[in-house]
């Protein structure tokens, strides 16, 4: 080993107490020898930031003997913007508009975390359509995300054909989005008092559409990938995270269930018209790829069950009560809200002084705290696995940087 | 209609579940209040305590709070402190409970000495999270095992959430 590089941060912020900063050049410097007694040599590659299975720019540090994975190093902050302090120097309004491009696959989820804060510490008033709407669009769109997490999973294991069927399957929904929306990726709908349009006239009957077409569709997902045993073997035992390790490295979502905790707010602290529709929580037994994987196909499942319930039973009504106009003020305090997006718990803390603009507002993002278990998952396993593991946790590095 | 409606019978079982908890919590730091102008049961305690009071609310039986939900901080500059928030969860808890079980923590340390001891022998997730507030706040946390900025490069200079901090590439918004 050599000898640890001190950091320049540590002279040059105000440290009284001494606490010792590390820096990256000191964790990922020096290489012993492996464990293995033919005497191997470990040594560090980067993965990333330019690699297809980190879906965006993440950079895994890996301390490798031979194909083994040592260590897992995360360097994040490649396309980081500040969001939270951009939001301290807008209105509550302008930073529901900036949430979207967190989490870009749960962006009606991100609205609604946000609107959810909002209207409860301002007191606003929505009404039952407004909340079916909410509902449904935000299910419709979990359905969307796990479809291309599908698509893309097939693709990191090396098989090509379920990318287009996912993607062949998601773009119907995004047109659905589209007409109603406007956007077909960063969407802004969702906002305090209401939703920004009232849905297409077509919605109703598109969404029926979709689903009728889909339902089958799930059966060929399984045919594909599922009931493939090449995939079963390379996730089968692979990336085992109990439940206790889950909840100790700050899971949440599909990552959480599939270590057999059933903690999903949808259930636990009902929002929306969740406390009125029939579902199931699907939860694994032994947290590894495969339960992450068999999870999210049923929360597909679960997910058409409820839009099914919802759709012929959106309540007449105005799809807003406040208008955009209306300046919002929030009583001074700390407020915090969350729900759960296709990848686990958003929750908004608020901290308001009184006036019209947020004086600090923080996302604690699910990807965020869900990459984390990788650093204990990828230890002690194979590189081919890594990207096993790292596809099963379905990430998506804006939120994580934000 | 509002997203999470508190039945009524839950907001009185609430208050008696935020009494009972800070008298236990006072047992074991006799400094704990009820921090006001909170929208859930927030028990504000000295610095020094942090790790005292969060080992217990992980260990108790009856408590269980397993899950660190999210840390953060919060910059007064004008009281001259830093506010440090742990929002904790139980959820592996075998119990059945009437609810989701949930706590909020918070403390506060000088802006010129913004020293604490790390939670990540309680909540490993707490690396991450710390390593994030130290980032973005400059709070320094002692006996953690690898403390260094999370986003940001090593060498970045000042810690861009603090309310007084500016950088050459800040834009002033046109009047």
């Amino acid at each position: 080993m050599t000898a640890p590089v001190p950091s320049p941060m540590a002279s040059a912020s105000p440290n009284p107490a001494g606490v010792r900063i590390t820096s990256l050049e000191e964790r990922i410097s020096g290489t012993g020898t492996g464990s293995s007694p033919l005497a191997t040599q470990e040594y560090f590659v980067n993965m990333g930031p330019q690699h297809p299975s980190t879906h965006g720019v993440l950079r895994l540090v890996l301390r490798l003997d031979g194909e083994t994975v040592r260590e897992v190093v995360p360097v994040l902050g490649y396309i980081h913007r500040g969001i939270e302090k951009i939001g301290e120097n807008g209105t509550y309004r302008q930073f529901v508009h900036l949430v979207d491009r967190m989490d870009y696959l749960s962006a009606l989820a991100n609205n609604w975390a946000v609107t959810m804060v909002i209207e409860k510490a301002a007191n606003m008033e929505t009404n039952e359509r407004i909340q079916a709407i909410r509902t449904i669009v935000t299910e419709l769109q979990r359905l969307h995300s796990h479809q291309l997490w599908w698509g893309v999973f097939g693709m990191d294991l090396g098989a090509f054909t379920p990318f287009f069927y996912g993607f062949r399957d998601h773009e119907i929904l995004t047109d659905i989005f589209e007409k109603t929306i406007g956007a077909r990726l960063t969407m802004n709908y969702i906002q305090p008092g209401g939703v920004m349009y009232d849905i297409h006239p077509d919605f109703v009957k598109d969404v029926k559409e979709f689903l009728a077409y889909f339902k089958p569709k799930l059966r060929e997902y399984d045919a594909l990938v599922t009931e493939n045993v090449i995939i079963q073997q390379r996730l089968r035992g692979v990336g085992v995270l109990s439940a206790e390790r889950a909840v100790a490295m700050g899971c949440t979502g599909p990552m959480l269930r599939a270590s057999g905790v059933a903690h999903d707010l949808r259930k636990s602290e009902p929002y929306g018209l969740y406390g009125r529709v029939e579902f199931d929580v699907p939860v694994g037994t032994t947290g590894d790829c495969w339960d992450r994987y068999w999870v999210r196909m049923e929360e597909m499942r679960q997910s058409v069950r409820i839009v099914e319930q919802l759709i012929d039973n959106i309540p007449e009504g105005k799809h807003f009560l406040v208008k955009p106009a209306a300046k919002i003020k929030v009583p001074a305090g700390i407020h915090y809200s969350h729900l759960e997006t296709a990848r686990g718990i958003l929750g908004v803390l608020l901290v308001s002084n009184g006036k019209d603009q947020p004086y600090r507002i923080h996302c604690r993002t699910p990807n965020f705290n869900n990459l984390w278990s990788i650093t204990e998952m990828a230890t002690g396993g194979r590189v081919a696995d890594l990207v096993a593991i790292l596809s099963s946790i379905d990430i998506v590095v804006p939120d994580i940087d934000r | 209609m509002q997203d999470s409606p508190p039945p009524g019978e839950d907001q009185a079982g609430e208050v008696g579940f935020a009494q009972a908890l800070l008298a236990a919590a006072q047992a074991i730091e006799p400094a704990t209040v009820l921090r006001d102008k909170s929208d859930r049961i927030t028990l504000q305690v000295p610095a020094a305590a942090i790790a005292k009071i969060c080992q217990w609310l992980r260990d108790d039986p009856a408590l269980r709070f397993d899950l660190l939900y999210d840390h953060t901080a919060i910059d007064w500059p004008a009281e001259n402190r830093f506010e440090l928030v742990y929002l904790l969860a139980a959820v592996l808890d075998p119990q059945p409970r009437t609810r989701d079980l949930q706590v909020m923590v918070t403390t506060s340390v000088p802006r010129d000495n913004p020293v604490i001891d790390t939670v990540c022998g309680i909540w490993p997730i707490a690396e991450w999270q710390e390593r994030e507030v130290y980032d973005m706040f400059g709070i320094l946390y002692t006996n953690h095992p690898d403390l260094r900025r999370l986003f940001l490069e090593d060498d970045w200079e000042g810690f861009p959430l603090r309310k007084d901090y500016e950088d050459d590439f800040m834009l002033e918004r046109p009047t």
